[in-house]
C-alpha cells in the first residue's frame, strides 16, 4: 500500500526567494512523521505549501491517491486534510464555542459535527469550562487545545501540525503528544508534525525527517534518531 | 493646442542626467555649489526653453485655443503641487478643489477691492496672485495640521468634508462672497506696449504660463532636494523616517502647505481667466477631476502632472465634440454635455488604477527603459 | 422647549438613516478594511432603480424591495469586478478606485435620468403628528426608525446566530485560518459587500423622500455625514455606527434648527475633526490589541 501523503521534489518560496528545495518525503497512513530542524530550515514553509497557502514552484504532492495541484485551500479540509498553523491558529475575536463551530461548518453531517464538538469538550476539559470566552482570553495551552480540537472536528485523515508545543508547559505538551499517538493508533489518523522540541516529538513519532536549509537531509525511523546518539548529534546537534 | 504638448513635456520629464544620474541629485559636499546648483540651472534652462516654445506656439493660435492653453497652465499649477502631496508624501487630499476656490476668491476680493478704490496698475495682478497663494497656504496649514495626525481613509474623509464646505461658506458669508452668484472683477487686459490689437487670450495664456513655469520650477527643485527625499521617506515608512531623524508631522504639514500654495495660485489664475468666481465651479467633482489628472499622469510624477492638466482640459471638450460630430436627440445631447466627461474621468481613474497604477508617465518610463536596455532607469 | 423637542425627534429620525448608512460603511470596513467612498453613489443608483419600479408599478414596497435587491447585486458586482483586483501596494488605491466609481455612477445616472431633481414620494405622511400640542414625529419618521431598528436587529442575528454570519466574522478577523477551515473567504467578501450595499440601498430609499428628491448627487453630503457617524462610533463597531448615527443626527438637527441649514457642512467638519483628533478610534473604541 502506498503512503497517504507522497511529496516529490517539492519546491516553493516567497517571491523569488526559494525556501523549499526539492523536498521528497512519504508519510504512510496511521503514522506520525516529525519534521525536525533548525529555525529557517523550511519546516513551516513545507506545511504551508502542502495545504496550498503557498503555491509550489515545482514538484508535486499526492494525497490519498490524488494530485493536490490546483485544489483551493478551502476545499482541502473537505478531503480530510487539516492544517493547524503556527502560533495557535485560532480566531481570537470569536468564542471557544464559535471557533469549534467554525471547524465543523463545512460538514453536511450536522449531527456528527455536533457529536465531534462534544468529543472535543470531553477531550479537553478546560475548553468546556470556557465555552463562552473569547479566544484572546485563553491561556497558551488552552489555545493550542482549541486549535487542535477544532481541527479534529473535521475528522481529518491527515493532520498538519505546526509547533503544537510552542510555549506550553512540558506537562501539557506531553499530554498533547500522547493524544496524537492515541489518535493514530485508535482512529488511524496520520500526522505530519513540525516541532522545535525534538525530544518530545521523537517520543511519539514513527518517522523523523530532518530538514536543513530547505532540503530533507535525512528521513529515518524515529527510534533510530532517538537511540543513536551519534546520528542525533550529527543532524540535530544534541 | 495639441502642438504645445511636446515642448512642455520635454521641459519637465525628469531626464536621467547623462554622466551619473545619482550623483547629480544627491547633495554635494558642504560648500560645493556644484550638483545642487547645476540642477537648478538645468531646470531653469528647460523652463526658459519650454516657455519660449509655448510663447511661440501661442502666437499662432486662435483666441479659444489660447484660452485652452491658459487653462492647462492654471491646472498645471494645481496638479504639480497636488501630485507632490499625494504621490510623494502619500497624503490623499480631496479638498484641493476647495483650496483652488480659496485662491480664486482671494484674487476676486483683492481685485474688487482695488477696483472700488479706483486703484490701477500692472502690479495688481501679481500681487493678487501672490496673496492667493499666501492665503491658501494658510488654509493649507490649518488643514495640514489636522492632516498630519490622520491617515489614509480618515484624511480622505476629512478633506472630503472640506470640499463640501465651499458652497456652504459662500452662502453663510453671503455679504462677502455673494452666495451662489459669486463675484465678478475687472478683466485682465494686455499691457499697452504689446499694441492695441494684441489678442487678450494670448496675454492670459502668457500670464498662466508664467505661473505654471514658476510652479514647475519650484516643484522640480523641491522634489530633488533633501525635503523631497524626506517626503518620500515619510510616505514609504513613517517609523523608519522618524528613526532617520525626520520630523514626520512637520514634514507632512509642510507638504500640505506647499501643495496648498500651488493650488491657491492655480485657482487664482483660473479665476483671472474668466474674471469671475462662483461656488459651482469648485464642486466636489473638481477635486475628483484633479485626482484623475494626477492619477492618469502617474502619482508623484511632475511630468505626469503635465499630462494630467492637458487631459483635464482636452477631455472636457469631448462631449461637445461628440454632440457636434454625431446628430443626437437634443435631450440626450444635453444630458451627455454635462456628464460624459465625468463618466470618462471616472472610467480612467478606475482603469488606470487597475491596469497601470504608475499612470502614463510610468508606462512611458517602462517603454523607454525597454528601448534602452543597456541603462536601467532608476526608480523614483 | 417645543422647538427643542421637535428638533430632537427630527434628529432621531434623520439620525436613524445616518445610522443605517454608517452601518453599511462599517460592514465593508470590517470585511475588507477599506472605507467605501462609493457608498453614497451606489445608494443613489439603487434608489433610482427603486423609484423606477415605484413609478412603474405604483407600489412603494415593490420599489423598496427592488432597491434592496439592486443593492445586493451592485455590491457583489463592485467587489467581484473592481475591488478584488485593486493592488494593495498603496493603501490609497482602494479610495481612488472608489472615487472613480463615484464619478462613473453619477455620470451614468445623469446621462440616463438627467440631472434634474426628481420628486420621490414617501409611503407615509411626512407631516408631524402632534402629541399633546407638541409637534413630534411624522408617521414617516416612525417608519424610518422602525425600518432601521429592524435592520440592526436582523444584522445582529445574522452575524451571531447563523453559519454564514460566523463565516463572515471569521473571514474578516483571520482570513488565512478561515480558509484552512474550509471557509471561502473570497465569497464572504462578496457577501459582505452585497450586504453592505443592500443596507446602503435601504438607507438611500429612506433618505430620498426627506430631502429635495432624487438626484445623482443626492447623497454627497449624506455620505460625508455617514462617514462622520461611522467615525464617531468607531469604524470597527456596528453598535457604534448606530449610536454614532443617532448622535450625529441629533447634533446636526440642533445646529440646523438653531443656526440655519447653511452651517451644517461646517458643523460636520468640526465634529469629524474633533472626534478624529481627540478620540481617533471613535467614542466607543475598545482598546483591545489583536492577539495573534
Amino acid at each position: 500500500m502506498s503512503a497517504l501523503l507522497e511529496v516529490e521534489a517539492l519546491s516553493s518560496g516567497y517571491g523569488p526567494v526559494p525556501v523549499l528545495r526539492e523536498v521528497t518525503l512519504d508519510v504512510p497512513a496511521g503514522t506520525i512523521a516529525a519534521v525536525l530542524g533548525a529555525n529557517g530550515a523550511g519546516k513551516t514553509t513545507l506545511l504551508r505549501t502542502l495545504s496550498g497557502l503557498l503555491r509550489p514552484t515545482g514538484g508535486r504532492v499526492r494525497y490519498d491517491g490524488a494530485d493536490l495541484r490546483g485544489v483551493p485551500v478551502e476545499r482541502l479540509v473537505r478531503r480530510g486534510l487539516a492544517h493547524v498553523p503556527e502560533g495557535r491558529g485560532i480566531v481570537a475575536e470569536l468564542t471557544v464555542e464559535e471557533n469549534l463551530r467554525l471547524g465543523g461548518l463545512w460538514r453536511r453531517d450536522r449531527a456528527d459535527a455536533r457529536r465531534a464538538q462534544d468529543e472535543v469538550y470531553q477531550l479537553f476539559e478546560p475548553l468546556a469550562r470556557r465555552r463562552r470566552h473569547a479566544g484572546h482570553q485563553l491561556s497558551g495551552g488552552e489555545r493550542q487545545m482549541l486549535a487542535l480540537g477544532r481541527a479534529l472536528i473535521a475528522r481529518p485523515k491527515l493532520l498538519l501540525l505546526d509547533e503544537p508545543s510552542l510555549g506550553l508547559a512540558p506537562r501539557v505538551a506531553a499530554q498533547i503528544m500522547a493524544l496524537l499517538r492515541r489518535l493514530c493508533d485508535n482512529d488511524g489518523l496520520t500526522v505530519l508534525l513540525v516541532e522545535q522540541n525534538v525530544r518530545s516529538a521523537l517520543s511519539v513519532a514513527d518517522q523523523g525527517v530532518v530538514m536543513s536549509l530547505g532540503r530533507v537531509v535525512m528521513a529515518t525511523p524515529a527510534a533510530q534518531l532517538r537511540d543513536d546518539a551519534t546520528l542525533r548529534h550529527a543532524y540535530l546537534g544534541f | 493646442m495639441t502642438a504645445t504638448q511636446p515642448p512642455e513635456v520635454s521641459t519637465v520629464a525628469p531626464r536621467p542626467a547623462t554622466p551619473s544620474p545619482l550623483r547629480r541629485w544627491w547633495p554635494g559636499p558642504p560648500g560645493a555649489a556644484g550638483p545642487r546648483g547645476s540642477t537648478l540651472l538645468r531646470h531653469l534652462i528647460l523652463a526658459v526653453l519650454a516657455g519660449t516654445a509655448v510663447v511661440l506656439v501661442t502666437n499662432q493660435l486662435a483666441p479659444y485655443q489660447n484660452l485652452q492653453v491658459a487653462r492647462v497652465c492654471a491646472f498645471l499649477c494645481v496638479t504639480a503641487g497636488y501630485t507632490v502631496l499625494v504621490g510623494l508624501n502619500g497624503q490623499l487630499s480631496l479638498g484641493h478643489g476647495a483650496l483652488m476656490a480659496t485662491g480664486a476668491y482671494t484674487v476676486a476680493l483683492v481685485q474688487q477691492g482695488f477696483e472700488e478704490r479706483a486703484v490701477q496698475g500692472r502690479w495688481i495682478l501679481p500681487l493678487s496672485l501672490l496673496l492667493a497663494a499666501a492665503v491658501t497656504a494658510v488654509a493649507g496649514l490649518v488643514i495640514g495640521l489636522a492632516a498630519a495626525r490622520l491617515r489614509g481613509p480618515y484624511l480622505a474623509g476629512v478633506t472630503l468634508a472640506v470640499a463640501t464646505l465651499v458652497p456652504a461658506l459662500t452662502t453663510i458669508f453671503t455679504d462677502l462672497f455673494n452666495g451662489e452668484q459669486g463675484l465678478r472683477f475687472p478683466t485682465e487686459t494686455p499691457p499697452a506696449f504689446l499694441g492695441a490689437y494684441f489678442q487678450p487670450e494670448r496675454w492670459l495664456a502668457w500670464v498662466a504660463l508664467l505661473a505654471a513655469l514658476l510652479t514647475m520650477l519650484l516643484m522640480a527643485n523641491l522634489v530633488r532636494s533633501r525635503f523631497g527625499r524626506s517626503l518620500r521617506a515619510v510616505r514609504d515608512d513613517e517609523v523608519a523616517a522618524r528613526l532617520a531623524g525626520i520630523h514626520v508631522a512637520r514634514n507632512q504639514v509642510l507638504a500640505f502647505v506647499v501643495s496648498a500654495a500651488c493650488a491657491g495660485l492655480g485657482g487664482g489664475v483660473y479665476a483671472v481667466l474668466t474674471a469671475t468666481v462662483a461656488p459651482g465651479k469648485f464642486s466636489l467633482d473638481l477635486s475628483l477631476f484633479l485626482l484623475m489628472a494626477i492619477v492618469i499622469g502617474g502619482l508623484g510624477s511632475l511630468a505626469g502632472a503635465v499630462w494630467g492638466a492637458v487631459l483635464l482640459v482636452a477631455l472636457q471638450d469631448l462631449p461637445s465634440l461628440i454632440t457636434e460630430t454625431f446628430t443626437l436627440p437634443s435631450g440626450l445631447a444635453q444630458r451627455l454635455e454635462g456628464n460624459l466627461a465625468l463618466a470618462v474621468f471616472g472610467l480612467i481613474l478606475i482603469v488606470v488604477m487597475l491596469v497601470a497604477p504608475g499612470g502614463l508617465q510610468g508606462a512611458a518610463r517602462t517603454l523607454t527603459a525597454r528601448l534602452r536596455p543597456s541603462r536601467r532607469t532608476a526608480r523614483r | 422647549m417645543d422647538r427643542f423637542l421637535f428638533l430632537t425627534f427630527d434628529g432621531l429620525s434623520t439620525g436613524a438613516v445616518y445610522a443605517a448608512f454608517a452601518l453599511a460603511l462599517v460592514l465593508i470596513w470590517r470585511a475588507a478594511r477599506l472605507v467605501n467612498f462609493a457608498q453614497g453613489a451606489m445608494a443613489v443608483a439603487t434608489a433610482y432603480v427603486g423609484y423606477a419600479v415605484v413609478s412603474a408599478t405604483g407600489s412603494y414596497w415593490l420599489g423598496l424591495g427592488a432597491a434592496v435587491l439592486a443593492g445586493l447585486a451592485l455590491g457583489a458586482l463592485v467587489e467581484r469586478v473592481l475591488m478584488r483586483f485593486v493592488g494593495h501596494a498603496n493603501p490609497l488605491n482602494d479610495v481612488i478606485v472608489a472615487l472613480g466609481l463615484v464619478l462613473l455612477i453619477q455620470a451614468v445616472l445623469g446621462i440616463v435620468f438627467g440631472n434634474e431633481y426628481r420628486p420621490a414620494a414617501a409611503p407615509f405622511d411626512t407631516d408631524a403628528l402632534s402629541l399633546g400640542g407638541i409637534a413630534a414625529m411624522s408617521p414617516y419618521d416612525l417608519w424610518v426608525l422602525g425600518a432601521v431598528l429592524a435592520v440592526v436587529v436582523l444584522l445582529g442575528l445574522l452575524f451571531t446566530r447563523t453559519p454564514i454570519g460566523l463565516r463572515m466574522r471569521s473571514s474578516a478577523f483571520a482570513p488565512e485560518v478561515s480558509r484552512l477551515l474550509g471557509v471561502n473567504v473570497g465569497r464572504m467578501l462578496t457577501v459582505g459587500w452585497a450586504l453592505a450595499a443592500a443596507v446602503g440601498a435601504l438607507a438611500g430609499m429612506l433618505v430620498v423622500p426627506t430631502g429635495l428628491g432624487l438626484h445623482p448627487h443626492a447623497m454627497d453630503l449624506v455620505f460625508v455625514v455617514a462617514f462622520t457617524a461611522a467615525v464617531v462610533g468607531g469604524l470597527d463597531s456596528p453598535a457604534g455606527a448606530v449610536v454614532g448615527g443617532l448622535l450625529v443626527g441629533l447634533i446636526l438637527s440642533y445646529v440646523t434648527g438653531y443656526l440655519g441649514p447653511d452651517t451644517t457642512p461646517l458643523a460636520i467638519l468640526v465634529l469629524l475633526l474633533a472626534v478624529l483628533l481627540v478620540r481617533p478610534g471613535g467614542l466607543f473604541s475598545s482598546v483591545r490589541a489583536r492577539h495573534v
